[in-house]
């Protein structure tokens, strides 16, 4: 139990002498607070695994510091770190039963004999494993495996947190819902602060209180799943929450105005603070335009195909050569090859360099 | 499903069958044809039924109290061998490296005696052992230890059973070292993160993920083991007295020395018996374990 602080932490697998960017993970300073539930969102290779790795203690970070509770952890090894990790493929013990497996890292700590008794019949409970606590850990399937390998890193109770590596991609889609609300439950139940790392949008949405994005070994933004879709603080997030994504349009921006091509959009806030020299760009989520018969004074674009997801429809669209999508509002007939866009001013972001500016109201 | 029947079918198994009658059967049914005979020289034998087996299991016989005193003192070989070389090789192949150019030092460096012809290996510890001029020998009576294989039963022992460790314990390392490539990171890591002490690491991940090669590396030693000859017969040529002489040995002596074919047909049949039993058994052993593995797997 505690607050972990991250101090300056950048890693490079290279050794110091290598420049920032090829950092495996590049310099982030954040707080992780007691009993919250996160998770590291981010595409493969965007550092979010070294991340965990270096809180647990596999990897010594090259700079920076960890702080447990105020107190710098960063050179003690991985025993000697009150932390649990539950990694991408089971780990079994497979001439131990399942009870000796999930009684390991206590027996391991020298727990007495009737606690580690109490605290194994309660995850076993938990995980629906108490049937097999007395059978040998083999011949089992992968999600029974799983299920053991994820009762090992939530078995201590003492723990600064438990890190979990991408813990379900061995795991049946039907099964992965199952185990996820089990975490989720298994989070309130227990009140352990828990670190999720998944490249699942969904899986990170359903079961975090905060999502850390992750893009290449750079945090973008932190916030809770609705922070994230109504505001991202970068295109990537923009692009790599929501389905469809966010679109985003190359823009001259001026005061309450944005300019594509010869057509003007008035936009819900004023921008006179954008940078010199930077690349401006628009964001609106597709939910957020709605396509209309074409008319002037609407931004026209050329429809590519439909797609009818049953509950909504998005039509996927070309302005020029960018790709675009916007809602199809119920009982639309689409009209054609070409059509207007009717935008939500104040849902419209916008971005230099890729990253959000604020606007003024 | 209809078979079609096509008798010429034979002739593509012809070329096999010959092979393995001339380079397996015939030989083979030569020494039990030996072995129900007696001779006294000039090619002629006399018919003896199953008479030597009998004579060879009794132990109070002759070749019968041979016969088992070779095998006794074969096994008792054997056992030390196991319990020195399977340990020391466990250990070697914990503490080899896992990673960077040493790694390719090391297994040279290990696979060097394997390479050395058994006769050589012989003669270089009937060398190395000699109180005269050998590098052992010698400073072992210069340093007041007594050593001499010729004539002391415990050292020609020491020195037999060192030579096959000094031989064969890197075969039992790489075995294990390859064993121990082949478990994942995430077990160790697992491990750390369990806070497992290396003694827990060996035995709950380390010593199981080896047991199929372990199980091999035993059964190659003792089948060596069982069957060693040339390095005792060049270093102690089964003395002082008959305190190394193991199955083989004994067996060349009788069918060599003495010329008693029949004699010596029985008893090699009875210990190529032996080792076929232990064979068998350590095939069901293997293939049990493999099926369960696969099992295993099938299911996850």
């Amino acid at each position: 139990m505690a607050r972990i602080d991250l101090v300056e932490l950048a890693h490079s697998y290279g050794g110091n002498a290598a420049d920032q960017a090829s950092y495996a993970l590049k310099p982030i300073s954040m707080t992780w607070r007691q009993g919250g539930a996160y998770a590291l969102l981010g595409p493969s290779g965007c550092g979010k695994t070294t991340l965990l790795n270096l809180i647990s203690g596999i990897v010594t970070p090259s700079h920076g510091k960890i702080l447990f509770d105020g107190v710098d952890i960063t050179p003690l090894s991985t025993q000697k770190r009150n932390i649990a990790q539950v990694f991408q493929f089971p780990v079994i013990y497979d001439t131990m039963t399942v009870g000796q497996n999930l009684a390991f890292p206590l027996r391991n700590r020298g727990v007495p004999n009737s606690q580690i008794d109490a605290r194994v019949a309660e995850i076993a409970r938990l995980l629906d494993l108490t049937p097999d606590l007395k059978r040998k850990a083999t011949r089992l399937t992968a999600d029974a495996k799983q299920k053991i390998s994820l009762g090992r890193g939530l078995v201590r109770s003492d723990v600064a947190a438990v890190l979990f590596d991408e813990p379900l991609t061995v795991i049946d889609p039907e099964l992965k819902w199952q185990l996820r609300s089990k975490l989720k439950a298994l989070h309130r139940d227990l009140d352990l602060t828990m670190i999720y790392v998944t490249h699942d949008q969904t899986e990170a949405l359903t079961f975090a209180d905060t999502v850390v994005v992750m893009h290449e070994g750079r945090v973008v933004q932190s916030g809770t799943p609705a922070e994230l879709f109504d505001k991202p603080a970068h295109t990537f997030v923009g692009y790599f929450i929501g389905s469809p994504g966010m679109n985003i349009l190359p823009a001259e921006v001026r005061g309450r105005e944005a300019r594509i091509g010869d057509h003007t959009i008035r936009l819900g806030r004023s921008y006179d603070n954008l940078p010199e020299g930077a690349k401006i760009e628009l964001g609106v989520r597709p939910e957020f335009v709605d396509v209309a018969p074409e008319a002037p004074g609407l931004l026209s674009a050329t429809i590519d195909r439909i797609d009818d997801l049953g509950r909504v429809r998005f039509a996927r669209l070309r302005i020029g050569d960018a790709k675009f999508g916007a809602r199809v509002p119920p009982g639309f007939a689409v009209p054609g090859t070409t059509a207007g866009l009717v935008f939500d001013a104040s849902r419209i972001h916008v971005y230099a360099d890729s990253v959000l500016v604020e606007g003024m109201s | 499903m209809d078979k079609t029947v096509n008798q010429k079918a034979w002739f593509l198994v012809l070329p096999v069958f010959l092979v393995v009658a001339f380079s397996a059967i015939l030989p083979l049914m030569t020494v039990v044809n030996y072995s129900m005979q007696d001779t006294f020289g000039n090619n002629q034998f006399f018919w003896n039924g199953v008479g030597w087996f009998k004579e060879l299991l009794d132990p109070s016989s002759d070749l019968g109290g041979r016969f088992f005193a070779s095998l006794w003192r074969n096994l008792f070989f054997s056992a030390v061998i196991l319990a020195i070389e399977v340990p020391l090789g466990i250990v070697v192949a914990l503490s080899m490296p896992r990673d960077g150019w040493s790694v390719a030092a090391c297994l040279v460096t290990l696979a060097l005696p394997l390479l050395i012809p058994w006769n050589v290996v012989g003669t270089i510890w009937q060398i190395f052992g000699r109180p005269d001029i050998g590098l052992l020998g010698y400073a072992l009576n210069g340093i007041g230890i007594n050593y001499n294989y010729v004539s002391n039963e415990f050292d020609a022992w020491a020195t037999v059973i060192v030579m096959d460790v000094w031989h064969w314990t890197s075969l039992v390392a790489l075995l294990c070292y390859a064993g121990l490539k082949s478990i994942p990171d995430a077990y160790y890591q697992a491990a750390q993160i369990d806070g497992a002490s290396r003694w827990a690491v060996f035995t709950a991940i380390q010593l199981p993920k080896m047991n199929r090669v372990l199980l091999i590396a035993v059964l190659l030693r003792f089948m060596d083991s069982f069957m060693i000859y040339t390095e005792p017969f060049v270093v102690t040529g089964g003395g002082p007295g008959n305190s190394t002489t193991f199955v083989s040995i004994e067996l060349v002596k009788i069918a060599l020395g003495q010329f008693d074919l029949g004699k010596a047909a029985a008893l090699s049949l009875v210990y190529n018996l032996i080792i076929i039993i232990v064979c068998w058994i350590f095939y069901t052993i293997m293939t049990n374990a493999g099926a369960e593995r696969r099992v295993e797997q099938g299911a996850a």
